[in-house]
């Protein structure tokens, strides 16, 4: 529509052929940066990748590559540490996104009400996700500390058992989790807000008329108007929970993921099999069942989304 | 109207190009930690380290510099071993970003010499073939190609011994003479003993040893062969070595006698200012690393003993040049200068790094340690220096010392029984070489 206006201009009718030759491609010449750089920093790499997954290299002597077939991913298929991996992430992957999404939703409900200073309250939702990963882990790290860590030091004056957050499954996960929910809150909570505010402030009113208190009106008017954002955050943080590597690295600098492997995700296995025993092709080949696992978990989540859609018409 | 939009595309092209250009730039540059230099003939040599080596804490660049005013020496450094070993591997792999010298830590230098032998410079072609002359003899074999490269030059070795503190020792009741105690631990079995009077005495929460990791990794050092055999078999799950010393670690566990914690980690480093343990396994470069964590306040505090067996090695190093050096002369003539016995005992003396030099070993006998109570650390040190054995190192020692020590942490901190724990270790070892 706009192009076409565009092109009725009296400016552009007095432009030669080459001109309109010109303003055809300019769109192209717009998008060409991206492409070129998606092309050389993502298409390319992700080529290469699918490459060296089907060889045997190693990273000491990464000259030589022997041709494996599909060898690095039945392998992958029969170990153990691979599956508890899937299992740690996956694990992971709820325990942070589930409450992450329900808290910002809350705070996003909270936030849309006049409140006094509330563009400060905004800005401070940010904040976490401002802070580095490195930094926001280390500060968790020490706080989660067994011997030293500020709340198993409140655990033990409540008189309840202190935990062991590194070694223990479940607490390790949970600590990862606590982190991941801390930097992200905020910034799920600021799109809930952006989504909130498009919907039309007549149903709110008319919905009070109707004498619907503000759960029910959260209930009934907002989730639904937001149905389209909450898709949206729920792909997004199910792609960064199945990535989720930074948190854990340096939960305990165990680049293993924990002495029993305890909190390893698929992004730390990846890490491990590529720079701790520099087995590259196997490197390679996780990192393409963690791509196409992305792309399943995302297609099965549109899947849903349009079902609900359409039975809701 | 087409003019101005056309411009502003133009500029826009041209702002993506020069971002683009300064991407590029940018990244070529963090790329590299080489070195620029001037027409004048000054250079700049890049070190890379991890741990402490200590040439900077004694003083040793500083009197270099001062001896070569065209030299100025930098050193990047990476605490943890294993994070640096990564990163070396990675810049090797990838052919950029290295220094002029790198460290190599001793249970690395099998995979290096095997795998890595064209990476790395033969110190023969820079005229300092011979660096390794005046060494004990194995530091300068290990570093050695079958076909006779030599890739690297030995710095320092790590003899055994065990440094414990007297405070607690004298609160518990227990003797804080150090030939008394080295006679109460000539044996594992002696000091497991020795903490269990400790423990009967000592306030809660405040344990014999940090790890069982650390008496491990103690133990096995005393032994010839402990990973893989002289032919490179790996006899990790059958060599008595990781044998008893693993029956042992399992037992100082059940008898409570640890504070279990991880080793390099912060809780680790916390835990030597509060008195968490009483005594530590103490190779001579932990003499250096218990000064940098306990501080000056702990002055006094600690003391060393000959530990059982009165031997043992654990760590040591090892620097190389790779072969994209920028300067390797330059490099070469430091690290002549650094490994020869003068400042290796010069390292001793302030760091506490046990010299490889046998004529550094000579000068340091007598060399006592203030903030150790003025032990004699040279005479503890050089004995068990004298009786170590020339271990057999593998390829995979680093990943496979790894694996039990985690195993151990999970014996400890997770109450895993200890046959599952060794059976997780050896499943970790096999899935970090099986293929």
């Amino acid at each position: 529509m706009a192009l076409s206006s565009t092109a009725r201009l009296p400016a552009a009718k007095s432009a030669g052929p080459a001109g309109r030759t010109r303003r055809r491609l300019a769109p192209y010449g717009f998008l060409a940066p991206f492409f070129v750089l998606f092309a050389a920093f993502g298409l390319f790499p992700l080529l290469y990748t699918a490459y060296v997954s089907l060889h045997r290299v190693e990273l000491q002597t990464s000259e030589q590559m022997d041709w494996l077939g599909l060898q690095n991913y039945t392998r992958l298929l029969d170990d153990p540490f691979f599956w508890n991996a899937l299992r740690n992430t996956f694990t992971i992957g709820v325990l942070s996104t589930v409450p992450q999404l329900l808290i910002a939703l809350g705070l996003a409900h909270l936030l849309n009400y006049r409140l006094r200073g509330r563009t400060f309250f905004r800005v401070a939702m940010l904040m976490p996700y401002a802070t580095s990963v490195a930094a926001a882990t280390l500060v968790f790290a020490q706080l989660f500390g067994r011997d030293y860590g500020l709340i198993n030091w409140t655990l033990s004056s409540l008189r309840i058992h202190p935990v062991d957050w590194q070694a223990s499954t479940w607490a390790s996960q949970f600590g990862v989790s606590a982190i991941v929910t801390w930097r992200w809150t905020g910034y799920n909570a600021l799109i809930y807000l952006a989504g909130m505010q498009s919907i039309p402030g007549e149903l709110y009113e008319s919905a009070a008329v109707d004498g619907a208190s503000r759960w029910q009106q959260f209930r009934h008017v907002t989730i639904p108007g937001l149905r389209p954002t909450i898709v949206f955050t729920v792909v997004v943080s199910t792609i960064g929970a199945t990535q989720l590597f930074g948190e854990p690295l340096l939960y305990e600098g165990n680049s293993g993921g924990g002495i029993s492997h305890q909190y390893q995700t698929l992004g730390l296995y990846l890490y491990e099999q590529g720079w701790t025993f520099f087995h590259l092709g196997r490197a390679a080949a996780v990192a393409w069942v963690m791509f196409l696992l992305i792309v399943v978990l995302a297609l099965l989540n549109a899947a849903i989304a349009a079902r609900r859609n359409r039975t809701d018409r | 109207m087409a003019t101005p939009r056309v411009r502003r595309s133009t500029a826009a092209l041209g702002s993506t190009v020069l971002a683009t250009a300064l991407l590029l730039t940018a990244c070529s540059s963090s790329g590299g930690t080489g070195s620029k230099d001037s027409a004048d003939g000054k250079v700049t040599l890049t070190v890379d380290l991890f741990g402490t080596f200590g040439f900077k804490e004694a003083g040793l660049y500083d009197e270099y510099m001062k001896l070569h005013p065209n030299v100025t020496i930098k050193q990047t450094d990476t605490q943890d071993e294993g994070q640096y070993w990564q990163a070396l591997q990675t810049k090797l792999a990838g052919g950029g970003g290295l220094a002029d010298i790198q460290g190599l830590e001793v249970g690395r230098v099998a995979s290096v010499v095997k795998k890595q032998a064209d990476k790395f410079t033969d110190l023969k072609t820079l005229g300092i073939g011979d660096v390794n002359d005046g060494l004990v003899d194995w530091k300068g074999a290990a570093i050695k190609t079958a076909d006779g490269k030599v890739l690297g030059a030995g710095t320092d070795i790590g003899p055994e011994a065990i440094c414990y503190r007297t405070d607690l020792f004298k609160a518990a009741g227990l003797p804080t003479d150090r030939t008394e105690l080295a006679a109460k631990w000539s044996t594992w079995q002696g000091y497991l003993d020795l903490g269990k009077q400790y423990a009967a005495k000592a306030e809660a929460g405040n344990a014999w040893t940090d790890s069982a990791a650390g008496m491990f990794t103690a133990e096995v050092g005393q032994q010839k062969v402990r990973y893989s055999d002289e032919s490179g078999k790996a006899v990790y799950d059958s060599s008595p070595a990781v044998q008893t010393a693993w029956a042992d670690a399992t037992k100082l566990v059940a008898d409570g006698l640890s504070a279990k914690l991880a080793q390099w980690t912060p809780e680790w480093n916390k835990a030597f200012t509060t008195g968490k343990f009483a005594t530590l396994s103490c190779p001579a470069w932990m003499i250096g690393y218990i000064k940098g964590q306990a501080g000056e306040g702990a002055t006094g505090k600690w003391d060393i003993a000959a530990g059982p067996g009165k031997t043992g090695n654990w760590g040591g190093s090892y620097l190389a040049i790779p072969r994209t050096a920028k300067h390797p002369k330059e490099a070469a003539e430091l690290i002549k200068w650094l490994n020869a016995k003068e400042q290796q005992a010069t390292l001793f003396t302030k760091q506490g790094s046990f010299p490889s030099s046998t004529g550094a070993q000579e000068a340091i006998k007598d060399v006592k340690d203030p903030y150790f109570n003025n032990a004699p650390i040279g005479q503890i040190f050089s004995e068990s220096a004298k009786a170590m054995p020339a271990q057999v190192l593998g390829t995979d020692d680093g990943v496979i010392g790894k694996a039990f020590t985690d195993a151990l942490g999970e014996v400890e901190r997770t109450n895993t029984a200890p046959d599952t724990a060794w059976k997780h270790a050896l499943d970790n070892v096999k899935k970090a070489n099986g293929n």
